[in-house]
């Protein structure tokens, strides 16, 4: 079986601050694999290196057989991704956010639309799909999320913390159709978490990274055993320590929090 | 070329839903035209300067169109607050394409907002002095909306947040109308005012619009024209270069 993400001793740093240190790891096709870590241990960076987002300082990527630096759109092509963050457009509608990746995409007129209805209809939204996505809730945002982030049929799907903040329905329903997904369409899929139980039902393996270093990989099984703990959440906290850990916010961040208070409610 | 015109359809979109945005844009351009129409407008007329209404008509039309272009480009600081830009560049299309969709989607929304002043203008009592050279208005009231997109695309790329919003608006885009021909004309200023108008593209756009509506032109139209192409083409390469270095 072919990987379809290699990472060769990966670096990246911020000026004198190392955000990712000298990792590897590779992720065969149809895996899903979980990379875990606590706030700041680097799981962002992996992902934004990986889907051309941040240039490495130094190491070897490979995303579908491609390099994200020298071979963008082929690596491009080869992804979708859902974001830590939502990044629909609020004022469009579901339907019109699904429709605005297809095109972007590449993806006929035609089959965009037969194929936005098959999965809308997947994540339970095709009777909502004329709404204006400012009237979702946190849920439906993230399940729309993952319709439209299949939509170019991927060959590697990135998951940054898919269901933070959503309930446990929600989460299920959304590991259901990505375990379906990598099963049956061979997908592969990447995706982070803080959730341990999460990660212990769909991962095929793990790699834990603390202080942008990776400090354990295997099957949640080998994980447990390893530390001896009962949970994986027990195994994390062995590996990872008990401290908690701070995140610097950026102006990003800053302007997101000001935007909330202002706008009232957001997920 | 899709991706250019999907992004174009979407700035559409988002303008026609909001009439609040349209209506609260119009205030500004509406207060102006009626304050100084007619406030200053009656002195104009008892010093012998004609219809003043008639003469500032097309600066208000271009400053409706400056403050939403402007906006517009800067809109991409709420993209990347709401999330939707990075959905925009992990896709499978250069950024080139994409700040060029985001920059024609933008002047052709400030463009309707400057159509939606110049009616308002009729309506208060502006005359047309030869309406056959309506599209040539429509030409340059669009060049004036690429270049202001433009120069709201390059800011926006490089602020981080909309702390620095009022800053461009006092000191560039404001600074930017009142030193232009849009409320007086160029001829009997000051010699450094006069220099200042001349080195202003407002001047040169204002100019474009009052010329085709009254027939007669400060520069010569070839002379207005060319330089808005010009600069604008020069924004719209550093708007697009400092879009594609956008970091997240």
């Amino acid at each position: 079986m072919a990987d379809m993400i290699v990472v060769q001793d990966l670096v990246k740093n911020y000026g004198d601050f190392c955000a990712v240190n000298h990792i590897s790891f590779a992720v065969p096709e149809g895996k899903i694999f979980g990379f875990l870590g606590p706030n700041g241990a680097g799981k962002t960076t992996t992902i934004k290196m990986l889907t051309t987002i941040l240039d490495p300082t130094s190491g070897l990527i490979r995303v579908n057989g491609h390099d994200p630096v020298q071979e963008r759109k082929q690596v491009r092509r080869s992804f979708g991704i859902v974001f830590q963050d939502p990044s629909l457009d609020d004022e469009l509608t579901a339907l019109e956010n699904v429709d605005l990746h297809g095109a972007l995409y590449g993806v006929p007129r035609g089959e965009r639309m037969k194929r936005a209805q098959s999965l809308l209809e997947l994540v339970g939204l095709w009777d909502r799909r004329n709404d204006l996505v400012k009237q979702y809730s946190g849920g439906m945002k993230r399940r729309l999320e993952v319709a439209r982030a299949l939509l170019h049929r991927p060959r590697i799907l990135f998951l940054d913390e898919p269901t933070i903040g959503l309930d446990p329905q929600t989460r299920n329903h959304i590991w259901g159709y990505i375990d379906t997904l990598s099963k049956e369409q061979n997908v592969t899929v990447f995706f982070t978490t803080h959730y341990m139980e999460e990660a212990d039902r769909v991962a095929a393996e793990c790699a834990v990274i603390d202080h942008g270093k990776i400090v354990a990989q295997g099957t949640p099984a080998a994980l447990k055993q390893q530390t001896d703990s009962p949970t994986l959440e027990d195994a994390f906290i062995a590996l990872t320590g008990h401290a908690i850990r701070e995140e610097e916010a950026n102006a990003v961040d800053r302007m997101r929090m000001m935007g909330r208070a202002w706008r009232g409610t957001r997920r | 070329m899709r991706a250019i015109y999907v992004l174009c359809i979407r700035q559409l979109k988002r303008y026609v839903r909001s009439p609040a945005r349209i209506v609260g844009s119009l205030g500004q351009p509406l207060i102006f035209l009626l304050a100084l129409g007619f406030g200053l407008g009656a002195m104009v007329a008892r010093g012998g300067g004609g219809n003043y209404v008639d003469f500032i008509a097309p600066g208000i039309v271009a400053m409706a169109i400056m403050f939403t272009a402007v906006f517009s480009g800067i809109e991409i600081i709420w993209d990347r607050q709401f999330g939707f830009l990075k959905e925009t560049l992990v896709a499978p299309v250069s950024r080139f394409e994409i700040a060029f969709g985001r920059v024609l989607g933008g002047a052709l929304v400030a463009m309707l907002q400057g159509v939606a002043a110049f009616l308002i203008c009729l309506i208060i009592g502006f005359r047309v002095h030869d309406w056959l050279l309506l599209p040539v208005a429509l030409i340059f009231m669009f060049l004036i909306s690429l270049l202001f997109t433009a120069i709201g695309t390059a800011i926006g790329s490089v602020l981080q947040d909309m702390q620095g919003f009022p800053l461009v608006m006092n000191f560039l885009v404001m600074p930017l109308f009142f030193f232009s021909d849009a409320l007086y004309p160029m001829n009997g200023l000051p010699k450094i005012l006069e220099g200042a108008l001349r080195l202003n593209p407002v001047t040169y756009g204002v100019d474009g619009i009052r010329g085709s509506f009254s027939s007669t032109f400060a520069f010569h139209i070839a002379t207005d024209f060319g330089v808005l192409i010009v600069l604008s083409l020069i924004l719209l390469a550093i708007g697009s270069y400092l879009f594609s270095k956008i970091q997240l």
